[in-house]
């Protein structure tokens, strides 16, 4: 009997999750939707999208030289201590900059972007959605979506993939001090492994990436904004989990494009 | 002008308008009451197209707004002007730019002229020496007064208070009051009013409407509607919380 219940709920709780999944899927390729709509017809606010932008890249800029330095770090050392047991120590340039350029330049600029930006705009859009600030801008004749989502998403899909070119740049810097000042591994041999084993696709691949992850980051961010709702409380578990949602597609998104770009 | 048609809204189990019928004269100031959560400021949303009823109709000057296409329902939004209960100011713009907000938008103005446009709507609402502070170093009743100062930019025919005087004292309430009777030109703009203050509506509407159990029980005159014999009316009127309106 007691078996019976604990299948019977099981089955409910994953339906229900499952229905709750199609539910906010389905959610977010409509305001998609709304946004390719409202985004194609004017007026075209260039000026609020390079505000954005200002907001996206040029004040997340110290951030992601930061963490990129640390992570160019911490990549050669780490390199070093794999590759040198076979010898291949003077590698570490070449592979902490394949790395840094396929991988982790663009996935943790991403992630970097998700919690200082995508925080930001899910609060920001559903302060606003509870102040009736978007109700104002409605009854104003104004078309919310493009007033507050395009510039956003536009602004954020733009400019990732230069945040991930300054993160893989300091991250080439960091890793360039570490490995000939503390591991003494020769400039030339440094460079000149970059320049033998990367290639411009390389940097393709995490520009397309970058891309791709400032596009779903700001589309999940303003979704959950802009659809908040419960009062200040309800604004934060929206920014909770419009901070989780960005981070697992990020990842996901990561793979799928790895394995179709490998 | 406005002509709501047996509006019906329903959440899950619940009801909230019944078929609610009832005209707004054109150039009037008509005010909408009943009991908080008694589906007023559900009502005006759906008059200003921010919900969609289930049934019924919604006209204004005879064109149907349920349905409508947001880039259709644009075109009529524009001779509307709103003051969200809170001023529903944008929090990022100062007073000024909120105020311009709307001739930014819809208008081919210069710079210089919807500078001075917005200046002139400050001084309307006695706050044109607070243009440049933002929207959180103002009170409560200052941010009702930036918001009328931008329903009346465009310089609207129709204009929709969704509780105009809730949370402030008696003078500013008096004071909000003073100014939208000022600021109201008969015949010409239409003012429509969600409120339960009862004393300070009856003194400045021209028709009264009460929206009582999701329906209209009572329409007329501030004098017709003190002398209106029905109980829930008069329940109502003196605030007693003894008749047949029950208390939650």
């Amino acid at each position: 009997m007691r078996s019976d219940n604990f299948l019977e709920s099981s089955i409910t709780g994953i339906l229900e999750t499952t229905q709750d999944w199609l539910a906010e899927f389905g959610g977010i390729l409509m305001f998609l939707g709304s946004f390719i709509y409202w985004t194609s017809k004017p007026p075209y606010r260039v000026r609020e999208i390079f505000r954005q932008m200002d907001f996206v890249g040029v004040q997340s800029g110290m951030l992601i030289v930061m963490t990129g330095a640390f992570t160019g770090m911490v990549s050669a050392l780490q390199g070093y201590n794999g590759m040198s047991r076979y010898g291949a120590g003077s590698l570490v340039g070449a592979t902490t900059a394949l790395a840094l350029a396929r991988e982790l330049g663009p996935v943790l600029t991403g992630l970097m972007v998700v919690g200082r930006v995508g925080s930001a705009m899910t609060a920001e859009l559903g302060s606003m959605r509870n102040t009736q600030q978007i109700d104002a801008i409605s009854s104003m004749a104004v078309a919310p979506i493009q007033y507050l989502v395009s510039p956003r998403i536009i602004a954020t899909t733009l400019t990732l993939p230069f945040l991930s070119v300054v993160f893989g740049f300091s991250g080439m810097v960091g890793a360039y001090i570490i490995s000939t000042e503390y591991l003494h591994i020769d400039a030339g041999a440094f460079m000149s492994g970059i320049k033998d084993y990367m290639t411009p696709n390389d940097v393709t691949q995490g520009l397309i990436k970058a891309f791709v992850f400032g596009f779903i980051l700001s589309l999940v961010a303003c979704f959950k904004g802009y659809n908040a709702s419960g009062g200040s409380r309800g604004v934060g578990v929206a920014t909770t989990k419009s901070v989780v949602l960005s981070s697992v597609l990020i990842l996901f998104s990561d793979y799928v494009m790895t394995t179709i770009m490998f | 002008m406005i002509q709501v048609d047996n509006v019906q809204k329903r959440f899950a189990e619940q009801e909230v308008l019944r078929g609610v019928s009832f005209e707004v004269k054109q150039g009037s100031i008509t005010t909408l009451i009943g009991r908080s959560g008694a589906g007023k400021s559900l009502l005006l949303r759906h008059l200003i197209g921010l919900d969609q009823p289930d049934s019924g109709r919604i006209l204004i000057d005879g064109t149907d707004i349920v349905g409508m296409r947001t880039s259709e329902l644009n075109g009529i939004r524009r001779r509307f002007g709103v003051l969200f209960q809170d001023g529903a100011l944008f929090d990022s713009m100062s007073v000024r730019d909120n105020v311009a907000f709307p001739l930014r938008e819809h208008t081919k103005l210069s710079e210089k002229e919807i500078l001075d446009k917005a200046a002139q709507k400050l001084e309307l609402v006695g706050l044109l020496s607070h243009g440049s502070k933002y929207p959180s170093e103002l009170s409560g009743g200052m941010r009702k007064r930036v918001g009328l100062a931008r329903a009346l930019a465009l310089g609207p025919d129709l204009v929709f208070f969704d509780e105009p005087t809730s949370g402030l004292d008696p003078i500013t309430r008096g004071a909000i009051y003073r100014l939208i009777e000022s600021t109201h030109i008969d015949g010409e703009i239409t003012y429509f009013l969600v409120s339960h203050d009862i004393t300070g509506v009856m003194a400045i509407s021209d028709e009264v409407i009460m929206l009582h159990q999701g329906r209209i029980v009572a329409q007329g005159t501030p004098e017709g509607f003190r002398t209106n014999p029905d109980p829930v009316v008069q329940q109502f009127l003196l605030g007693s919380p003894d008749g047949p309106i029950a208390i939650d």
